[in-house]
């Protein structure tokens, strides 16, 4: 432990610690840009600079480690006119005229940053370094002119996704962040995971929304038009409105959608039962047939194109399963519009995912299986909080809602799908159940919760043996377990791999801010509902029951492997 | 003056890449020896292909966001192909009071091109450089290693002829 002073209090810190982290302790907050907890300190931007005693220049106080008997000023007038320099010389180079229309409005580290430090007039103008508008994928717009080239992106892209589409570019007044030759994010092996959006202090990458197309589709009279949320979603959106990290508002979700104009609620969930069963069954047979293992779930379509740029060989590996949401699509526009008459061609399916890469999945050409699109939209979290802000409604006055039969129902193993371990330890509930005839006594998988990057387990099955299986979240991760299955070492039967760090809870469509801390409060609240729902075992889930006796049939039967199976495409390593 | 282009036939692209491989393998796997392959690729090439940055970042385990980020940064490397003559322009002081702008504006338009890149028949580069230390003959233009002095629009079509 080291002593220093900071603006005259003494604090007691690790050695290591830098004055940034030692400043909270004594509630000091120094203003950060470029720097990010747990991914990036590098002190660039020079936003925190402090006055070290001892030190002839100021320094940046995200990299600058405490020290015994340190004495630190972070606030006098030398102090302030460097930070105040530092924000003048970005803002000067900023489109600041582009604040109203921004996504970001309001919710803009940059503004928050000119506000906190008190900035009044731009001292520097002429000309700015400017830049072009990407907004060719289907998931992600990347908008130059507003980059502050803090870099941020970049680290999250390399260091933990590992995937590195993105890089500083050029040099000097010149410089941008972009993929390689200037393509377009659409044209090179990006993943579309959107963790590059949740790190953006400003409006430089941002989802592309549909939001629009939505409200054409509600106020279309010929239209019927069906919304699903994914689990991920109702654990998060409230931070929206202003309720703590971790705070669950299914219920106001609920209402908030139905007083929106949608038609019919519906649940994800349902169809990540559905999943369980139907990925579940092909486990069995592959080990009981000798199929290819490990398999891998195919939920996370940013993972899914991972695996297609980078890990062309293995896709036989992935479990052939659709992600939930494209399942109940297709259930929606096939057993449902059956059983309600309404003509598919009507139907207009809209999803609210945690996750911008599913807007790229549900324009995936085989994503039809009935002759139409499973899901017509994607719009992610935030883009709902959006809706229900432009639509004025009071989300924290509203009454509890509810979910609309016969794609409603829904068990503690679905709700969990939108944290990391949350797929495994559904599947390892009904597998054990399923395989033995008997009841499980305790229903909590603890190996596979929580953050650790790579999780394993090996759980005993009557009449199968010792199953082994490994959860990994994040592409870093990911990529650890593909090396391992090349080389032989990955003596699994079963892995559940989620693109984001921390799985959906925290995907690229989540409000932002995204930390570890979140992230657990955020799991907690799924956990939570799984502790108190009555049933919590996808295979005793009564719609999905009827389900199969009046319309499935079997897992993996004819109807399934059309409309809940799909394939994979191998593509460029660039 | 004399030409110095080579009477040979011309360097075949296709013949250059069997031999940056060779360099590449001697490097596999070294991300540190990214800058030193990506000169050696450009010495042999005039400029790296992006065809070449692809190499580079699969043999040496390097992004190739990343290979084209370095690429990008050094002012020695360059993404387009050199001409078989480099035109400079100068544009220090002395030569940008008298007109070095206006000469600069006379190659674009006359040669179709941007500053630092090459025509299509690559025949010329366009450069510009600061100070080359002629100030008195200013405006100056160097062609390959040959200086010409105070120079006018009319004069660089005379110039150019020379070269081939
Ligand atoms: S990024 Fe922030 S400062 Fe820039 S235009 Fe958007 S809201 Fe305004
Ligand atoms: S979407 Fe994901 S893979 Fe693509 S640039 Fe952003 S962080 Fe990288
Ligand atoms: S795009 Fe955003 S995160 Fe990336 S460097 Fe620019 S401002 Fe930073
Ligand atoms: S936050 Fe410390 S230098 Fe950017």
């Amino acid at each position: 432990m080291v002593t220093l002073t900071i603006d005259g209090q003494k604090v007691q810190v690790e050695e290591g610690t830098t004055i940034l982290e030692a400043a909270r302790k004594v509630n000091v907050r120094i203003p950060t840009l470029c720097y990010l907890p747990e991914v990036q300190a590098i002190g660039a931007c020079r936003v925190c600079l402090v006055e070290v005693e001892g030190n002839r220049n100021l320094q940046p106080a995200c990299v600058f480690p405490a020290s015994e008997g340190l004495v630190v000023h972070t606030n006098n007038l030398r102090v302030r006119r460097a930070r105040k320099f530092s924000v003048e010389m970005i803002v000067s180079d900023h489109p600041m005229d582009d604040c109203l229309t921004c996504p970001r409005n309001q919710k803009c580290e940059l503004q928050k940053l000119a506000d906190d430090l008190g900035i009044r007039e731009v001292k520097f103008t002429g000309e700015k370094s400017g830049g072009q508008i990407d907004d060719l994928s289907p998931s992600i717009v990347r908008d130059q002119t507003k980059c502050i080239l803090c870099r941020r992106c970049v680290t999250v892209c390399k260091e933990v996704q590992t995937v590195s589409a993105i890089y500083t570019q050029g040099r000097g007044f010149k410089t941008r962040v972009e993929p390689a030759f200037g393509r377009s994010l659409n044209d090179v092996s990006c993943t579309l995971c959107g963790q590059c959006i949740l790190v953006c202090p400003v409006g430089a990458i941002t989802e592309k929304e549909n939001i629009e197309e939505v409200w054409h589709a509600i106020f279309d009279p010929s239209k019927f038009v069906v919304i699903q949320d994914a689990p991920a979603v109702r654990a998060a959106l409230g931070e929206e409105f202003g309720y703590p990290p971790g705070t669950l508002v299914t219920g106001k979700m609920l209402a908030a959608v139905r007083r929106l104009g949608f038609n019919r609620v519906f649940d994800t969930n349902f169809a990540a039962d559905l999943t369980i069963i139907e990925e579940g069954s092909e486990l069995l047979k592959r080990i009981r047939e000798g199929g290819v293992l490990p398999m891998i779930t195919s939920c996370s379509p940013g993972w899914i194109k991972f695996i297609e740029h980078f890990y062309p060989d293995l896709l036989p590996h992935l479990s052939t399963c659709k992600s939930p949401h494209q399942m109940l699509g297709a259930l929606t526009k096939t057993y449902y519009a059956e059983k309600a008459g309404i003509d598919p061609r009507d139907i207009v399916v809209v999803s609210v995912m945690p996750c911008t890469a599913k807007k790229f999945e549900c324009s995936r050409p085989e994503m039809a299986g009935s002759g139409y699109r499973d899901v017509d939209y994607v719009i992610t979290t935030r883009e709902l909080a959006k809706m229900i802000r432009q639509a004025g409604i009071d989300f924290a006055g509203l009454e509890n809602g509810y979910y609309d039969d016969p794609l409603g129902e829904y068990t503690g193993a679905a709700t969990i799908f939108g944290a990391t371990g949350g797929v495994m330890e559904a599947a390892l509930r009904t597998a054990c159940e399923v395989a033995t005839g008997k009841t499980l006594e305790n229903l909590d998988f603890q190996a596979v919760r929580g953050l650790d990057g790579i999780k394993e387990a090996v759980v005993p099955v009557d009449g199968i043996g010792n199953v082994k299986v490994a959860v990994a979240h994040g592409l870093g991760n990911a990529r650890k377990i593909m090396e391992r299955i090349k080389d032989g070492t990955a003596d699994y039967h079963f892995i559940e791999i989620m693109c984001c760090p921390g799985g959906c809870v925290s995907g690229g469509g989540q409000p932002v801010p995204v930390n570890d801390e979140i992230r657990r409060l955020r799991a907690q609240a799924l956990y939570q509902e799984d502790k108190n729902l009555k049933i919590r075992k996808s295979h005793e889930n009564p719609s999905i029951k009827r389900i199969y006796e009046e319309f499935l049939g079997q897992p993996l039967g004819e109807k399934s492997h059309h409309l809940l199976h799909t394939k994979y495409t191998a593509r460029g390593r660039f | 003056m004399e030409n110095q282009g080579c009477s040979c036939a011309p360097i075949n692209e296709e013949d250059l890449y069997p031999k940056i491989e060779e360099i590449i393998n001697q490097h596999r796997g070294n991300q540190n020896a990214l800058i030193m392959v990506l000169h050696k690729a450009q010495n042999l090439f005039g400029y790296l292909p992006g065809r070449v940055q692809e190499m580079v970042s699969l043999g040496l385990g390097v992004p190739l966001s990343e290979v084209y980020g370095v690429a990008t940064f050094y002012a020695f490397f360059s993404m387009v192909p050199k001409g078989r003559h480099e035109i400079k322009v100068c544009l220090g002081t002395a030569c940008y009071v008298r007109g070095g702008q206006k000469i600069v504006e006379y190659l674009e338009k006359g040669l179709g091109v941007r500053v630092g890149d090459t025509t299509k028949d690559r025949r010329f580069s366009l450069n510009e450089v600061r100070c080359v230390g002629a100030c008195s003959l200013a405006p100056a233009v160097l062609v390959n290693d040959d200086v010409y002095a105070q120079v006018d629009p009319a004069k660089v079509d005379e110039i150019l002829v020379k070269y081939e």
